[in-house]
Formats: structure tokens, C-alpha cells, sequence
């Protein structure tokens, strides 16, 4: 147990003092890059006990993991495993995650995001990117500018941070030569002279033995730059470059606890605000005027970026959780199509044409990748083609939302140029997008209004138009199916089409061969003709494999709700091989084709369709009614 | 405890009548105070059923005390929950009712009742099994009986080592199991609150507060904590090296063993029999404050159940203890 005692009145004023300047600064962001062996858990380790942010008891934790799982010498503490936080990492002997510490000084608290070295979690480094101020590029000074170095420079650059700090690390193993330095400098200055940095401030260091960090070193007295607490004090803030951007504040909460008040919580993400201020609701570009600025500590007379209030305009217009408040002489884009970089972060590819959900702010909405312009290298910075994204590479895309949203280019304004996007199925977060530019102005697109109608085109035919989407594996008769029920629904009047591979195959997709891309871009066209034809009025037949849930899915929501019927035509693999219609089975076991579903390429059941029919056990007429008494059930048909 | 209660309804009284500040928040708290009312808001525009943790503790209080500014003129759009040991510091459940009456919230009290059945007692039972039973296992029990898609809790990434690795919105499986290998990245302040039925999200809004940040900010902005936290004259007995506070006939002497009045305070709160007190003058704020800026040891020193070795908080933490 440690008493603790209480300082003598006569320090009292002064430490009050220092707590009270601690801050004065605000709070300083940033990260530290570089590979297990640059030195860069020892470089925040030592930041942390240097700026006596570490207690007794976890110095005497740290002495003793040291001792057992510590790289150091005998009696030296080791640093780095301050900061590798789960067991199993630990044993590993690397890091594997974001890890987030702390420190302060006298004049500015810090938070670092400790970011891994290794290639495969090029996405770790983006996310703790995706908040920082300033990022530490560590180098070892034996090595010099590596292939690494350039990757976490890009990636750095690309999330937005303005501020590049070069550590030259293990300046004791170099004689703390200075030529070495100055070669490694123009080194690096020579990768990043492409780059968007704002600053680039070079620091020969060593993290082990604190030359340079928080003290000058005396090993290297030619240094006459900054030392890194010196420059980490200094710098710059994003925060306080956002309040010099327009006025922007997205609307995360509708106030309303009465009939009197009406307040729109957020966070404003650029620019200041007063009363009396013009704004716009960025999406239906309807003005108000700022009435009041509501906070818990009273109406504020002003507010920039960086401050969560609430405000309460000086009339009624329509906003919800997604608007965007803008200063509205300043609006943002409002697009549905805008080009962006994308860091695919997801085991499963990106594939373009695809559905996915886009999060911006507090919008949601269903968005794909129209087209993939080129993939970006990291290490080298050069364009190469692409159809696809893996994990952790990076492409610049063309992106189409399902409802026009409210944005800035990222590089203006991070806050309000970010997005992620979200597998509809997983529900995880697949990628990180930073929006470059609008494609067009979706206010300036107009939807060429009809005079003959859906409805009346349906109303004519006596019929209520459908998609019925057969889903299957090749042989379990969706076909068969598919053309019986075109017969039935013949026979009593109705107006019908069938697409299947052989119509669409041959003309419309002719282009598009069986790979997981062009099989997503087989069906959306499908689902765009389909839907055209449903517009006709005309009740649709799709037979198609169709594998993915993804895409079926897309294809359900091209349609109006209750449009879209999804028929599983359910046949086990072994009763399809032996049915074999077209020979295809027998081809894929020859191997002369391939990619052929169920044999070498998934099929994703539906899970909660319309109708499933087991066709092992029922006669194909049999299943065509239930698709008819189906038809009628939903009052399609009469 | 009236000193505290007239405290407490003074408190509560400015929430209906705002005043402006006399004096500005530290630019650095400001800072911080700002990213948990944006983390809240996004809770209760985007959960149907998000209840807050709340542990009576200084923590758990700030995080209450930063609700009810996010939110008003309306009071924060969820319940209160606390998880009752049976075994926290009388002290403790006078402030919870004390509060919750002030603000008007509604308060859920949950007890393990299997475990209450089991007279499960720290004392006989050791810290381990207490906390599993009454902590974990309640814990789990009341968010599944309350359905809640979303629970805030009050821990901080720089409490411990596994929590400095977790995310603000931290996905649970429908087991309430913590994957720390499979965490959601998590950027800007754009969180993916998307979750299938029975799962859940724990949400952190002090994820990037200090201790020091969270006393300077008690300090600056007035804000009531249990009376345990500042020094006084108490009855503690000392077992290993730590001074246990004799809070209720429930702790028996063993054989020699004395309670002595001793001037100590606490700078954690939760079970008595399970948290140890430090001898201190500090009996303001402000002596707090400068008692932490010269401490050398850190919180969860007073915390037992974190002793038996290092990884142990990530253990407990992948169990669903928050």
C-alpha cells in the first residue's frame, strides 16, 4: 500500500497553476508508424515515462514483464511492452491492433494511436489516421527509407494528415552521424515531395536512450531543429483549421421534449455559428436562421467546429437525423454520383456493381461502386488497372448512392468528406471512403415525367406487374418451372416475358464471362431490364442461378416493395448432377469449365424466400401452381 | 449524508435552469466533454433500446452528468442500470437514490437473485467468484432481460492495457462475448451501429478520458461524488497490505484483528470487502487534484480483482464484464 500525501500550500498555487495551463493547448492527435523493429512501442513508452505518466505499481508491472517477456538487456526496462496490450500479441512479440494511449504535458494533452508496421493491417494504420493531427513516420537510421516507410507516408497523406513528422530512430547505432540524417531526409523528402503535406519536420532520435524527445541531445548538437515535444507542443490542430471552413454541422438528434422547443443536435464539423446566421438544410435546401444556440452551460452566443450543441432555428423546416446544416451561402455538394478513394478492409473482395451501405455522418443509404478507375499502390504511389478490391488495397472509384447525399471533397473538411461503407449481410465495416469530387449535381437531373403512367400501363393489362425470380442450382428446373407457369398465366389472359440465359446470355451480357465480377454485373443488368419491364406492366420470369445474396437482393430493392418474388428452386447437388440437362456438370467434372456453381463456385441459399420449392419431390406442373396460387395470394392476378 | 443531499439537489437544479459559465472548461476538457455528447447522441438516434451503466462511481457519474448535457432541454432517452453486488459501500446506494431523484430518471436495480439465493460472500467466496456471479453473471442477466441493444459503460482506454485496444462502439455476439481479433475498424467519428437481433453494442464515451481528465473535469464543472472519495475518519482493517474499510456487520475480525480509525479515502469505488482505501488529507477537490497530479500509483492498484495476474482484465472482458 502507498500513502499518499498531500503537497504543502506552498506548492499548492503552483501545481494548480500547471494543471490549469495543461490544457491550454487543447488536445493534440497523432500517430506513430513504423515496423516492430523501428522502435516505435519503445518511442511511445518512452514518452510516456518521460512525461511521468507512469505510476509506481506500473513501473514494477513493467520491470517485471521485462524481465520475462522483455527483448532488452538484463536490468533494462523495456518499453515496448507498456503498449502491447492483449495476451496473445504479447507472446507474439508483436502488435496487432489499434491501441489508443495518453499523455500530457505542460501544455498540451496527447493521445496516440499506436498503429502496427505490418502489411496486412494497412487498415489499422487508416483508422488510427482517420482522427490524427499529425503523424510520427519512424525510420531506423541503419536502414534508411524503406518500402514500408513510403506506404505509411501514403497512408498518411491519403486519410488527410497535415503534419509529417520523419524520426530518424537509433541514432546511437549510427554514431549520431549527421550525414546519415541529411541523407535519409532528402530520402524521404524525395517520396513525399508528390504528397499533400503541410508540414514535413525531420528529428534525428533515439527512443531509447531520450536524446531529442523531450531533452536535446547532447550526442547531436548539430541538430538545430525542434525537439519532438517541442514540435508535438507546437503544431497546428485539425480542429482549428476546420473552424476557417464554411459552416457545416450534420444533424445527429432531433430535440423535442415539448411542443415549444425544436433543437437539432450535432457536433459542428467546420466553420462558426451565431444567432442570426443564415443556414440551409444542404438536401431540400430550405432556410432558416439561426434563433438561438442551446447548450447545458446556457445559450452560447457563438460556436465553431469542434463544439456539440443544439440549435433552434427561427421557423419550421423539415430536418431529420442525415440533414446537413450549412452556412447557405456556402453549401456543400449534394450529389448521388462523386468519385472517392476507397480502402477495402474486408477478407470478402469489393466487387463493383454491388450493394453496400455508405455512412456519412448521420446518412445512410444504399450505394455500389459503378466503376473502379484504377487501384492505387501503396509502395510505389502508381496507378494499376483493377476489376476488384482486396483487403487492404486502395482504389479510386466512381460511386452511385440510392439517395442524393450532403458532402464536402475530403480534403477541404474531413468530418464532412468521410464515409464507410457496410455489408448488408455481416453488418461489418468493409471500407473507408474519402470523397474526392461530385460527379454531377443531382438537383440539376430532373426525372422526365410521363404522362402514361405505371400504374395505368398495369391497369390496362388487368394485372399488377412481378418480378418472379427463380433461383436455383443448374438442372434443379427453374427453367422448366419458369415455362410452365408462362403457359398458365398465357392460358387465362395475363401478359408475361421469361429472360433466362439463353435470351440475355447471348446479347445483352454476351460480354461477360463467370467470374465473381461479371456474374454481379450479369444480374444487375438483368434486375435493370427486368425492372423495365415491370414498368411496362408486364408480370417477368427470371430464370437465372443467380448465387449471390447480394446481388438478388439488389435486384429486390430496384423494385417497388411486394414487386419482387423470390422462388427457390430447390434440388440437391446430386439429384442436378444426374439430371444434367445441358452437360454442364459433366463438363465441370472434366474440367473444361469453370467456375460452374455448386461444383467449383458458391451457391448462397435464399434465406427467407417467397416461395421454396423442393423439386426432388414434386412434379414440375406441381410447383408451377404453387407459383400461380402464389401470384394470386399477393393479388397479382385475379 | 444531508451535506450531500443538499449538494446533490443543487446540482440538479441548474439542469432546469442554465447559467452560463463563469469561468471557460479547459480547452482539452472542452474537447473531450464535446466527443462524449456526440458518442451519446449517435447512441440515441440510432439504438432502439440503449440503457447506461451506471456504477455510482466518479466515472459512471460524469458519464451521467455528460447525458444530461447532451440531451437537454429533454432528459437522456434512456434508462439507468445498476448492476447491485450487494456488497458496494452503504455510502453508495444513498447516492445513487439520492441522484436519480434529484435528475428524475428512472433507475433500474438489478440483483443477481440466484447469486443473493447462494449468498454468495466475497469474504468466503474470495473476489473471483463474487465478481463472476454478481458483476459478470448479473450484468449479462439484466441486459438480456431488458433486450438492450445498446449499453454504455464508463471505462476508460487508459485504465488498463486491453481496454486501450477497444473501440468506442464495441460489437457483443449474441453471447455477449467480447472478440478483441475481431473488432470493427473504427474511423473519424463515423461508428457502424448496424447489429443483427440479440446482438449488442457496448459504447464507451470516456474511451479518451484520463483520470486526471475526469477529477479536473469533477472539479471545473462542479460535479457531486460519493463522499467516500474524500478523506475522513474511517474504521479500516489492514489484510495484506491493503486497508479494508469495515462498512457493515457483514466483515468479521479474524483473531487479533483490530478496526482502527484511520483518515483514508478511496479512488475507486465497488465492493467494500474488494476495495482497498489509501491514507490522504484530501478532503476537497482541489486537494484531490493535487493529490493526484504527485500520486504514484495508479487506480486499479485499489482494485483486487486485477491482481491475480495481467491479462486477467481481458479474460473478464471477453466474459462480458464490461
Amino acid at each position: 500500500m502507498t500513502a499518499t500525501v498531500t503537497p504543502a500550500s506552498t506548492q499548492r498555487a503552483a501545481l494548480l497553476d500547471r494543471l490549469t495551463r495543461a490544457g491550454e493547448r487543447g488536445v493534440l492527435r497523432f500517430i506513430t508508424c513504423g515496423s516492430v523493429d523501428d522502435g516505435k512501442s519503445t518511442l511511445i513508452g518512452r514518452l510516456l515515462y518521460d512525461s511521468k505518466m507512469l505510476f509506481e505499481d506500473q513501473i514494477r508491472i513493467l520491470e517485471k514483464d521485462s524481465r520475462v517477456h522483455g527483448t532488452a538487456g538484463e536490468n533494462e526496462i523495456d518499453f515496448a511492452l507498456l503498449l502491447d496490450g492483449l495476451e496473445a500479441e504479447r507472446e507474439q512479440g508483436i502488435t496487432i491492433d489499434v491501441a489508443y494511449r495518453f499523455f500530457n504535458t505542460e501544455k498540451r494533452k496527447f493521445i496516440v494511436a499506436d498503429t502496427p508496421g505490418h502489411e496486412q493491417y494497412t487498415r489499422n494504420m487508416a483508422t488510427g489516421a482517420s482522427t490524427a493531427d499529425l503523424a510520427i513516420i519512424l525510420v531506423d537510421a541503419r536502414r534508411g527509407v524503406l518500402t514500408q516507410t513510403r506506404r505509411h507516408t501514403y497512408i498518411a497523406d491519403m486519410m488527410g494528415i497535415r503534419h509529417a513528422v520523419v524520426a530518424i530512430n537509433k541514432m546511437d547505432l549510427v554514431s549520431h552521424s549527421r550525414a546519415r540524417f541529411h541523407e535519409i531526409v532528402s530520402d524521404y523528402l524525395r517520396v513525399a515531395e508528390e504528397l499533400g503535406f503541410d508540414t514535413i519536420t525531420p528529428i534525428p532520435i533515439s527512443a531509447r536512450y531520450g536524446d531529442n524527445i523531450f531533452t536535446r541531445s547532447a550526442n547531436m548538437a548539430w541538430h538545430d531543429g525542434p525537439t519532438l515535444m517541442e514540435h508535438l507542443e507546437s503544431v497546428e490542430t485539425d480542429a482549428a483549421e476546420a473552424a476557417d471552413h464554411a459552416f457545416r454541422m450534420p444533424v445527429q438528434w432531433v430535440n423535442r421534449p415539448n411542443l415549444d422547443f425544436r433543437g437539432f443536435a450535432g457536433s459542428i464539423a467546420g466553420g462558426r455559428i451565431a444567432p442570426g446566421d443564415e443556414i440551409v438544410a444542404a438536401q431540400s435546401g430550405k432556410t432558416a436562421r439561426v434563433a438561438r444556440i442551446v447548450t447545458a452551460d446556457g445559450d452560447l452566443d457563438h460556436a465553431e467546429a469542434g463544439q456539440s450543441v443544439t440549435l433552434v432555428l427561427d421557423r419550421e423546416i423539415d430536418i431529420s437525423r442525415g440533414d446537413m446544416l450549412a452556412d447557405a451561402k456556402a453549401r456543400p455538394d449534394v450529389s448521388d454520383q462523386f468519385a472517392a478513394e476507397i480502402l477495402w478492409m474486408a477478407e470478402e473482395e469489393m466487387l463493383p456493381g454491388r450493394t453496400y451501405l455508405l455512412k456519412a455522418g448521420g446518412q445512410v443509404t444504399p450505394v455500389s461502386v459503378t466503376t473502379l478507375k484504377h487501384k492505387l499502390n501503396v509502395n510505389t504511389f502508381e496507378r494499376e488497372p483493377g476489376v476488384s478490391l482486396q483487403l487492404n488495397e486502395i482504389g479510386v472509384c466512381n460511386l452511385s448512392t440510392s439517395r442524393a447525399i450532403a458532402f464536402d471533397p475530403y480534403a477541404e473538411l474531413r468530418e464532412t468528406g468521410a464515409f464507410i461503407l457496410i455489408d448488408r449481410f455481416t453488418q461489418q465495416t468493409v471500407a473507408a471512403g474519402m470523397i474526392a469530387f461530385s460527379l454531377r449535381r443531382a438537383s440539376n437531373v430532373h426525372a422526365h415525367a410521363m404522362d402514361v403512367t405505371k400504374g395505368r400501363r398495369a391497369e390496362l393489362k388487368g394485372q399488377r406487374p412481378a418480378v418472379l425470380w427463380f433461383t436455383g442450382l443448374s438442372g434443379a428446373g427453374k427453367s422448366t418451372i419458369a415455362n410452365l407457369v408462362e403457359q398458365k398465366l398465357a392460358a387465362i389472359g395475363r401478359h408475361t416475358y421469361s429472360l433466362d440465359g439463353d435470351n440475355i446470355r447471348h446479347g445483352l451480357n454476351r460480354d461477360l464471362g463467370f467470374t465473381d465480377v461479371d456474374r454481379v454485373e450479369n444480374v444487375r443488368r438483368i434486375g435493370e431490364v427486368a425492372r423495365l419491364f415491370v414498368d411496362a406492366g408486364i408480370i417477368v420470369t427470371c430464370s437465372f442461378i443467380s448465387p449471390f445474396r447480394a446481388e438478388r437482393m439488389m435486384v429486390r430493392e430496384l423494385m417497388e416493395p411486394g414487386e419482387f418474388i423470390e422462388v427457390f428452386v430447390d434440388a440437391p447437388l446430386e439429384l442436378c448432377m444426374q439430371r444434367d440437362p445441358k452437360g454442364l456438370y459433366r463438363k465441370a467434372q472434366a474440367g473444361e469449365i469453370k467456375n460452374f456453381t455448386g461444383f467449383d463456385s458458391p451457391y448462397e441459399a435464399p434465406q427467407t424466400p417467397e416461395l421454396h420449392l423442393k423439386t426432388a419431390d414434386m412434379t414440375a406442373d406441381a410447383a408451377a401452381e404453387e407459383v400461380i396460387e402464389q401470384l394470386i395470394r399477393r393479388g397479382m392476378i385475379g | 449524508m444531508s451535506d450531500i443531499a443538499t449538494q446533490i439537489r443543487s446540482y440538479a437544479a441548474r439542469f432546469a435552469a442554465p447559467r452560463p459559465r463563469t469561468r471557460a472548461l479547459s480547452p482539452h476538457l472542452a474537447a473531450l466533454e464535446a466527443e462524449s455528447i456526440h458518442i451519446m447522441r449517435e447512441v440515441a438516434a440510432e439504438f432502439e433500446r440503449p440503457v447506461m451503466l451506471y456504477s455510482i462511481g466518479k466515472d459512471s457519474t460524469v458519464m451521467l452528468h455528460l447525458a444530461m448535457k447532451a440531451f437537454r432541454p429533454a432528459r437522456p432517452p434512456f434508462p439507468l442500470l445498476h448492476i447491485d453486488s450487494l456488497w458496494e459501500f452503504r455510502a453508495m446506494g444513498a447516492f445513487r437514490d439520492a441522484l436519480a431523484e434529484a435528475l428524475g430518471l428512472q433507475i433500474i436495480v438489478w440483483v443477481n437473485e440466484e447469486g443473493r439465493a447462494r449468498q454468495i460472500d466475497p469474504f468466503v467466496h474470495g473476489s473471483a467468484l463474487h465478481t463472476q456471479v454478481m458483476r459478470t453473471d448479473g450484468l449479462l442477466q439484466a441486459l438480456s432481460a431488458g433486450r438492450y441493444d445498446a449499453a454504455f459503460g464508463g471505462g476508460r482506454r487508459d485504465e488498463e492495457k486491453s481496454r486501450a485496444k477497444e473501440r468506442i462502439f464495441s460489437f457483443r455476439d449474441a453471447r455477449h462475448v467480447w472478440d478483441p481479433r475481431n473488432q470493427r475498424p473504427e474511423l473519424w467519428r463515423t461508428f457502424n451501429t448496424r447489429i443483427r437481433q440479440g446482438e449488442s453494442i457496448r459504447v464507451f464515451p470516456l474511451s479518451n478520458w484520463t483520470e486526471l481528465d475526469i477529477w479536473q473535469y469533477i472539479l471545473e464543472d462542479s460535479i457531486p461524488i460519493v463522499p467516500l472519495y474524500f478523506a475522513g475518519e474511517r474504521p479500516v482493517v489492514e489484510r495484506d497490505g491493503t486497508l479494508i474499510m469495515v462498512d457493515d456487520g457483514r466483515m468479521t475480525l479474524a483473531p487479533g484483528e483490530t478496526a482502527q480509525m484511520r483518515k483514508v479515502r478511496f479512488r475507486t469505488l465497488g465492493c467494500y470487502p474488494l476495495t482497498g482505501a489509501v491514507e490522504s488529507d484530501a478532503g476537497t477537490l482541489e486537494d484531490i487534484v493535487l493529490e493526484m497530479l504527485t500520486a504514484r500509483t495508479s487506480e486499479r492498484a485499489g482494485r483486487l480483482i486485477d491482481f491475480d495476474e495481467a491479462g486477467s482484465m481481458e479474460k473478464k472482458k471477453r466474459e462480458g464484464y464490461f
